[in-house]
């Protein structure tokens, strides 16, 4: 059994779901990849803005 | 004058059985685009998918393989979409293990994720197929 770290694993889901979803949903390579790294930056990004609300929160 | 086709795709994938990309890609991810051709992304989206599958089970997430709520229905129907792979972690009895803990949590999701995903794909295949996504 692997036990990655909450970050970690928020990495490994973004990098897979953001390579499915630049593929299928643009028509272009260039696109394509444009379109995974800002899926992969909103994934990581949101997770990191998140946990630190609820960081604020629960203090 | 002739006219530049604006699908050029679409016209020389026109042939054969139009949902078999789409089955293809179900059961096996990747293989719909390998059905058209597509190498890289085929093997971009098996990699993604397998490893999230993969993943998930080796965090001892949990395959789904009854339906007692409305919850472990859903849960069940996005594990489904991981086609044969879902059928064959069944068969090899893993992911059978009740979550335990918070990794397991994350394993469980990882796998009805991959299954969302290699849906999400096979439907990519089919319109790549009928020509309705131009490449």
């Amino acid at each position: 059994m692997i036990h990655p770290s909450h970050f970690a694993a928020v990495l490994l889901f973004a990098l897979c779901a953001s390579t499915v979803f630049g593929i299928t949903m643009r028509d272009t390579p260039p696109k394509m990849v444009r379109y995974g790294a800002y899926c992969f930056a909103l994934f990581v990004g949101s997770a990191i803005v998140l946990s630190w609300v609820m960081f604020l929160i629960a203090r | 004058m002739a006219s530049t086709p604006t699908r050029p795709a679409a016209g020389k994938t026109q042939k054969g059985f139009v949902y078999l990309p789409l089955i293809a890609g179900w059961l096996v991810p990747g293989a719909g685009h390998f059905l058209l051709g597509k190498w890289a992304r085929g093997a971009l989206l098996a990699a993604s998918i397998l490893a999230m599958f993969i993943l998930g089970l080796a965090m001892h997430g949990k395959l789904y393989t009854s339906a007692s709520d409305i919850l472990s229905l859903l849960s069940m129907l996005g594990d489904l979409g991981s086609g044969l792979l879902y059928f064959v972690g069944r068969a090899m009895g893993l992911g059978a293990q009740p979550t335990q803990t918070t990794v397991a949590d994350y394993g469980k999701v990882f796998i009805v994720v991959a299954g969302l995903l290699n849906v999400i794909a096979a439907v990519d295949a089919h319109n790549l197929r009928t020509g309705r996504k131009n490449s």
